[in-house]
């Protein structure tokens, strides 16, 4: 097991050393019709690292996380530019199917959104539709075990994932999403509707289960970010001078302890010590 | 801001005076007024159905208590007192079958497409336009429609022994009338389904097919059966479009089996018997009308009642 987290902690673990690259992302822009939310983005997302893309609203921090499992696809009028990569292998070739990215990468989503089924339900779902035959309780225990809800629900497997908590039901989203044993989480925000314990636990959460995933997390919260993070990513706005409407960009990607302590921008610094945003 | 507050002030408040700020009647002249006006509109429309109900029970009552087994199963007679309703019930029941054969799926699933598949482009855009105004046109219209293309055109499909005016040109032109209301009530509903059932859906990889299907389809199978009720009551209760595809208004030989393969033959239904008895003279006439008007209601109600419960069930699954 790993340790408790601690604030602060993260320097005596060698950052930025995580290994492989999961994501290499290069001159990103993503358009929403004629309105570009996010322009030339290029990082690298390390294996079982914390990715934290933090900044203020509409700085397009959600739509660049959106683009690692292409759910921006659902969207009609959302154009992906540039390249983003996965393990080497394009993301937006016309070849890969993104029923397939999804699976490998998962995703928890702001506001918890179980499926109006039973827990159990909700937890099976993803590796029914990949196909999974048989027994699932298995497979069921581990991804509760493993998103720290089992305890609290084994007893009521077959009642509705809607009876539980807020914090409750954004781990049971964690556990659907782990179920179908994706390499990569993102999440999207996943604390904003949630009491300070509630959030605690899913923080305290994602440290554990780091080992095991690579995750990239969009918050709101710097002290979230500077909790949990090995890496951040500084995202903010501009205003574009002919059409006068907000693009966002990356600022600064660099070690959560550097980002904080001594970035290398001036809009990071004054983002993250409050004089902005 | 208390801290601010001179203690002079402070002390200025007297029990007394707050009490008579907070019991203080507002006049609220314009909102009684308001609240008037609405419960006035809800009389209004309950008194009409009330009244109505009233008078055809009252009306229809001499021939409901004294010989309904045999109104029910009769055939139409050229008298009044021996005239029964079977035919017409078969005519409306293959009718309302029709409609849930024919205009529930393709309804349905045109309503899927265009919500669930479709790009949101200038052509769908149109297209559903154009949907809400068919839903809007005369049922005269589609009558016309259905006698062109059921009757004349399609006659030896639709009914080699009838020349086409048969139960199936009838329930054909029927579901296409229905149609547009359908595909409305279900697009409305797959719309009020959260966009975030959609995201966890394919957030654990489940493709369109199956987030249509395990989540979409449960979640607003409620307002889709909703719709379906309307749609059957409106196909149960209209005539103009029946009298033009050839419904029988006089005598009628036969049409009063349940099978199928009788659907070819010259038929009636429920709203051309009352029509039609309705234009004949004599109170004995007017009995029947009545009478025959509380059975269609009855007959509506019950297949609502079916759809509700339908309804209820699943939304019961939904949680």
């Amino acid at each position: 097991m790993t340790d408790a987290p601690m604030v602060g902690s993260m320097p005596t673990s060698a950052p930025s050393r995580g290994g492989a690259t999961v994501f290499d992302v290069h001159d990103v822009s993503v358009h929403y019709g004629d309105f570009r939310a996010v322009r030339d983005v290029s990082m690298q997302v390390k294996q079982h690292q914390i990715t934290a893309f933090i900044g203020p609203s509409g700085c397009g921090k959600s739509t660049m996380l959106r683009c690692f499992n292409r759910m921006n696809d659902l969207i009609d009028t959302a154009r992906v530019e540039g390249d983003i990569s996965y393990h080497g292998v394009d993301l937006y070739d016309p070849a890969v199917n993104p029923v397939e990215v999804r699976r490998r990468i998962g995703m928890v989503f702001q506001k918890p959104n179980p499926f109006p089924k039973s827990i159990y339900d909700n937890v099976a779902y993803g590796p029914k539709v990949a196909g999974a035959k048989g027994n699932l309780d298995d497979v069921v225990e581990q991804a509760l075990q493993g998103a720290a809800l089992w305890d609290e629900v084994k007893d009521r497997l077959k009642e509705s994932g809607m009876s539980l908590s807020g914090g409750q039901q954004q781990r049971l989203c964690i556990a659907r999403a782990i179920a179908t044993d994706p390499e990569v989480l993102l999440m999207d925000e996943p604390c904003s509707a949630l009491d300070p314990i509630a959030t605690g636990r899913i923080e305290d959460l994602m440290v554990e289960i780091k080992e095991r995933y690579t995750i990239i997390i969009v918050t709101h919260n710097m002290q979230q970010a500077a909790r949990v993070s090995d890496r951040t990513a500084f995202f903010t706005t501009e205003v574009s001078e002919e059409s006068d409407r907000r693009t966002g960009l990356l600022v600064e990607f660099s070690d959560t302890d550097k980002i904080f302590t001594n970035p290398a921008d001036e809009r990071t610094e004054n983002y993250v010590t409050g004089r902005f945003g | 801001m208390a801290l601010t507050t001179p203690a002079a002030q402070v002390g200025a408040i007297v029990p007394e005076q707050v009490r008579r700020q907070l019991t203080g009647r507002r006049s609220d002249t314009a909102g009684r007024i308001f609240q008037a006006v609405l419960i006035g509109a809800v009389a209004a429309s309950v008194a009409v159905l009330g009244v109505l109900v009233y008078d055809m029970v009252q009306t229809g009552s001499g021939t409901l208590t004294g010989r309904l087994g045999d109104f029910l199963t009769g055939s139409l007679r050229s008298q009044p007192g021996e005239s029964g309703l079977l035919q017409g019930l078969r005519g409306t029941f293959y009718i309302g079958v029709f409609t849930v054969v024919f205009a529930f799926p393709i309804g349905v699933g045109a309503a899927i497409y265009l919500e669930e598949y479709a790009s949101k482009s200038r052509l769908s855009r149109f297209i559903d336009l154009n949907i809400r105004n068919l839903a809007g046109v005369p049922s005269v219209v589609y009558g016309i429609l259905g006698l062109a293309i059921f009757v004349k055109a399609l006659g030896s499909f639709t009914g080699p022994s009838s020349q086409g005016r048969s139960l199936i040109s009838a329930g054909l032109t029927l579901a296409i009338l229905v149609l547009p209301i359908v595909i409305i009530t279900a697009s409305e509903a797959l719309r009020a389904v959260p966009g975030s059932l959609r995201e966890a859906g394919y957030g654990v990889g489940a493709t369109r097919w199956e987030v249509t299907r395990d989540h979409v389809l449960p979640y607003a199978a409620p307002g889709i059966l909703t719709g379906t009720v309307l749609a059957l009551a409106r196909a149960m209760g209209e005539a103009a479009p029946l009298i033009l595809v050839g419904a029988v208004t006089g005598f009628l030989s036969g049409g009063t089996e349940l099978d199928p393969t009788t659907l070819g033959d010259r038929f009636t239904a429920m709203p051309i018997i009352i029509t039609t008895w309705a234009g004949r003279p004599g109170p004995e006439w007017e009995q029947a009308t009545a009478a025959a008007i509380v059975v269609l209601l009855v007959v509506v109600l019950l297949a609502n009642a079916v759809a509700i419960l339908l309804r209820n069930h699943y939304e019961k699954k939904r949680g």
